[in-house]
């Protein structure tokens, strides 16, 4: 390869990318190897590397009196999951996730319906911005205008006030478990919050399964003498269902791990994600922040294993 | 009842979910012009523009604007490069553990932010890497790959295979073939990739605060403000400007591929 | 010399043969067809040819000369896909124009020759189209002229009228024969369509599971095809199985007769049941189950017609019963399945 021809007239480089395309040629799986490597180096050093990382983190201890990381294996950091506080915080984070996700399946499905079915020509590209806008609007900003929507002194106080139903705001806020000073420091304020910043992720693929059911087929539904409602729950529900499902793995996943939502607005009570970074900074416990990150990881690999079972990737 | 136009509650329901979905939006740009300085009082007392200029005045917010462009440039460009090998490779060949490449490339934006920050900085922490621009970088691009590799990846498999070889069989050879033909059929599907990326890494807050340590990128600065207000209105000001510069690159992405399909992108 | 040779060549993939020690010459100006089911080794036979696969045994000659490593982008061959492969981002002056530009010609030089190519192929002035405005016969042609403006030795056609219409493709048979002709190129031709095959080749090489099973004029194939494959596939024979030939002619070997050259007689040697006809215009297809081999004959219309369920006598003239000696050597086995 070395000793290449100066006086060919295609010239040194010509001649010699040639000669490494033959070379490629002959070695199909060399070529292969140096598209791959690359891309297998980073993610396999970087991402997988730090996954490990976290596993063996995780398996630490952290000494209570010094402060300092103890790095022998043992299981006592698992167990400390199961302390009455934290084990709630599991608890709490799950089950916001399971409402945010079946509230965000309501009310994405008519979005994702009327988007596949009827929108056409301009108003499919308005639909389609319209879902794709907020869904890559900047995280915090959402956040942020949710903080000005649910504030003490903001634009809901303010409609429930020229509607005169501020009693009714009021009784709600007093209600135990979801209510709170104000919204924006109640779990009913979180909850809103989640629904709202997850909800594209739940109407594309409930979209794109819905865009697979051919018209004629509703049709023939109906002309066999189902009413509209039992189209939808035999015919329509079943072949979307991959795409919920498909839909909630984003919604579940996100808000398991999720901890600026409930930090800006909620309540002081905890979530997974809270606890991991709280413990990883303030505290300084990286073993257990990262003893709490593998719940996370634990309860989507169930949930993926359950979702891949129903033929959910398909909608992807 | 089904016809091709749609039911009135369907329709209803349709807008109010879009509504829904943009209102909160909008309401960032009235807030920018209020005049109140305190609370976030509605509806606005007043109208004014001084916020701007106090916000154009203030070092910290273009110091973490720069921060975050710089990352996001490098971000984009790594991830574009290692989207695009990852993306011919897998739709090129058949070959063995082909699928546990999708995944693992998948993987970083299929579990929770959370978890993919605390691994970088439990290694961080083994490693003994102090934070820096690149330990930022290092975070970004790994999310930013799935991006740019789920467009290259839906090109190529909509481009004819037998392009490529039809290529060679004019006597091209394998550069000539990536100049002439691959690269002038996957290179909107790049810029789409490589746009996407741009917002997703600009807009990143939630692996950014494991691995910035002392540095604040934008979105770090916001969360700095939500969490401990110190002046609201510039918090405003900024939030309106993030909106504009993260929806640039996305219509940028949409003019490219309309009429094609939908953005390969979801998921962030 | 052979323009294409294969010296025992196979090509597998793990354990599927799909080319399975091949040995053929393919002579200099020959227009010549691999005809074959799919996935019977044709179409990878001719992209071993071309160069997008690797033999994994034997050896290939172009010419002469061993092509074991030379790239595509070296051979003197070129190949017109089966999806044509335009490339969609350039017009189709530039399409026609890519191998003479990656040679290096000047704009305005390989400009006039692709102008002149498209010419050849009745596509002047269609230049600056691209190709999504052509229709397919259009594009097909516009393959053709990619290919033939770099002069190859040997043109490869992959299928290339599979994805016409039935009157585009008669007419598409006509010009490709011509045009072969004129350049005395040689073709070598890939199709699942023995009509196709029969009425262009000079030469027709029958594929079947990675091997070639008969190679012949398209009259040998057709009217001596030596293995009950070939006599199945191409132009559907009827096949009789050894015991009747045995009792009919005292040969042990399967033997194979042209539909219409079977004959209805009060008195003949094979008894048969009529099970089912057909009007096909120009003459009636009749199926019969003759001791319990199905066999079908085709009936000029001015013959009287046999009703279904009669009983008849089936004749034939000696020579046109073709006995199949050599289906013993190629081991083919269709058994009793007779008509497509």
């Amino acid at each position: 390869m070395a000793d290449t021809h100066p006086s060919a007239q295609a010239g040194p480089s010509e001649g010699l990318l040639t000669r490494v395309s033959d070379t490629l040629w002959r070695r199909p799986t060399l070529l292969l190897l140096i598209l791959l490597t690359p891309p297998a180096l980073w993610l396999g050093i970087i991402y997988l590397g730090s996954l490990f990382a976290l596993l063996l983190q995780s398996f630490f201890s952290i000494d209570h009196f010094t402060g300092l990381i103890n790095h022998e294996i043992t299981l006592a950091t698992y167990a400390e999951l199961f302390t009455p506080a934290n084990f709630d915080i599991i608890r709490r984070t799950v089950g916001m996730a399971t409402i945010v996700t079946l509230a965000s399946a309501v009310i994405a499905f008519p979005i994702a319906y009327y988007a596949a079915r009827y929108a056409k020509g301009a108003w499919r590209a308005i639909f389609y911005l319209g879902i794709m806008m907020p869904l890559w609007s900047s995280y915090l900003v959402k956040v942020y205008a949710w903080k000005l929507i649910l504030a003490k002194e903001g634009i809901l106080t303010w409609i429930f006030e020229w509607l005169h139903l501020t009693w009714l705001l009021d009784a709600y806020l007093a209600l135990p478990v979801i209510g709170g000073n104000s919204l924006s420091v109640s779990p009913t304020g979180t909850f809103l919050v989640f629904v709202y910043v997850w909800l594209p992720y739940m109407v594309l693929p409930i979209q794109a399964a819905l865009e697979r059911v051919p018209g004629s087929m509703l049709e023939a539904s109906g002309d066999l003498g189902a009413t509209p409602a039992q189209t939808f729950r035999h015919v329509l529900l079943p072949l979307a269902l991959p795409g919920v499902i498909a839909g909630s793995i984003f919604t579940f996943s996100l808000t398991l791990g999720d901890y600026i939502i409930p930090q800006i607005i909620g309540t002081s009570r905890l979530f997974i994600g809270q606890a991991v970074y709280q413990h990883q900074g303030i505290a300084g416990n990286i073993p257990l922040a990262a003893a709490f990150a593998v719940v996370p990881i634990v309860i989507m690999g169930v949930y993926l294993w359950i979702a891949k079972r129903m033929g959910a990737f398909d909608a992807l | 009842m089904h016809s091709d136009r749609a039911s009135l509650k369907l329709k209803i329901a349709a807008a109010a979910g879009l509504l829904f979905l943009h209102l909160p939006i909008a309401l960032i740009f009235v807030y920018a012009f209020t005049t109140e300085e305190k609370s976030f009082q509605w509806p606005p007392p007043g109208y004014t523009l001084k916020w701007f200029a106090a916000t154009w005045n203030r070092p910290d917010v273009w110091e973490a604007m720069a921060l975050s462009l710089k990352v996001a440039a490098i971000s984009t460009l790594l991830a574009m490069i290692l989207g695009t090998l990852c993306a011919a490779a897998v739709s090129r060949t058949k070959f063995f553990g082909r699928e546990s490449i999708s995944l693992l490339v998948i993987l970083p934006i299929a579990l929770p932010g959370v978890v993919t920050g605390i691994a970088l900085r439990s290694a961080f922490s083994i490693a003994e890497v102090p934070f820096s621009t690149w330990t930022i970088v290092l975070g970004h691009a790994t999310f930013c790959v799935v991006i740019v590799y789920n467009n290259a990846v839906a090109r190529f498999r909509r481009t004819s295979g037998s392009l490529i070889e039809a290529s060679m069989d004019l006597g091209a050879n394998l550069f000539q073939t990536l100049r002439h033909v691959i690269l002038p059929n996957i290179a909107t599907a790049l810029v789409v990739g490589g746009m996407l990326a741009f917002a997703l890494s600009f807009d990143e807050v939630i692996v950014t605060t494991f691995t910035a340590g002392q540095q604040q990128t934008l979105p770090i600065w916001m969360l700095e403000e939500l969490v401990r207000p110190r002046e609201r209105p510039v918090t405003n000001v900024v939030a309106m400007v993030v909106v504009l510069v993260t929806l640039l690159p996305i219509l940028g992405a949409y003019y490219l591929t309309r009429g094609t399909e939908a953005v390969a992108g979801q998921g962030k | 010399m052979p323009a294409v040779s294969f010296d025992h060549v196979s090509r597998h993939f793990g354990a599927v043969k799909a080319v399975d020690d091949v040995i053929l010459d393919i002579a200099e100006g020959e227009f010549f067809a691999m005809l074959g089911p799919s996935g019977s080794g044709k179409t990878t036979c001719l992209r071993l040819i071309a160069g997008f696969e690797r033999p994994t045994g034997g050896d290939i000659r172009i010419f002469g000369a061993p092509v074991a490593d030379l790239p595509p982008y070296k051979r003197q061959v070129n190949t017109v896909f089966q999806d044509y492969a335009l490339f969609p981002h350039l017009n189709v002056r530039d399409n026609v124009a890519y191998g003479l530009m990656i040679a290096g010609r000047g704009k305005r030089e390989r400009h006039a020759e692709a102008e002149a190519a498209l010419e050849m192929v009745r596509l002047g002035g269609y230049g600056s189209r691209k190709p999504s405005e052509l229709s397919g016969g259009q594009r097909q042609r516009v393959a053709l002229a990619r290919a033939l403006v770099n002069k190859p030795r040997v043109l490869l056609l992959d299928e290339p009228l599979g994805a016409l219409d039935l009157k585009l493709r008669e007419q598409m048979q006509e010009e490709l024969k011509t045009l072969q002709r004129q350049l005395g190129i040689t073709f070598v031709f890939v199709t699942h369509d023995q009509g196709e095959a029969l009425s262009m080749a000079d030469r027709v090489a029958v594929f079947n599971d990675g091997k070639i099973i008969q190679v012949g004029s398209p009259e040998d194939i057709y009217f001596r095809p030596e293995v009950p494959f070939v006599a199945d596939f191409v132009g559907s024979s009827n096949v009789l199985p050894e015991a009747l030939v045995a009792r009919l002619t005292g040969e042990t070997c399967p033997a194979a007769i042209r539909p219409e050259r079977l004959r209805l007689a009060p008195e003949g040697p094979l008894k048969a049941r009529v099970t089912g006809l057909s009007f096909l215009g120009l003459s009636t297809r009749v199926s019969f189950d003759a001791e319990g081999t199905r066999l079908t004959a085709l009936l000029p219309q001015d013959v009287a017609r046999p009703r279904e369920g009669d009983e008849v006598a089936l004749t034939w003239a000696p020579e046109d019963l073709h006995l199949m000696r050599a289906s013993e050597r190629a081991g083919q086995q269709v058994g009793q399945r007779v008509g497509a």
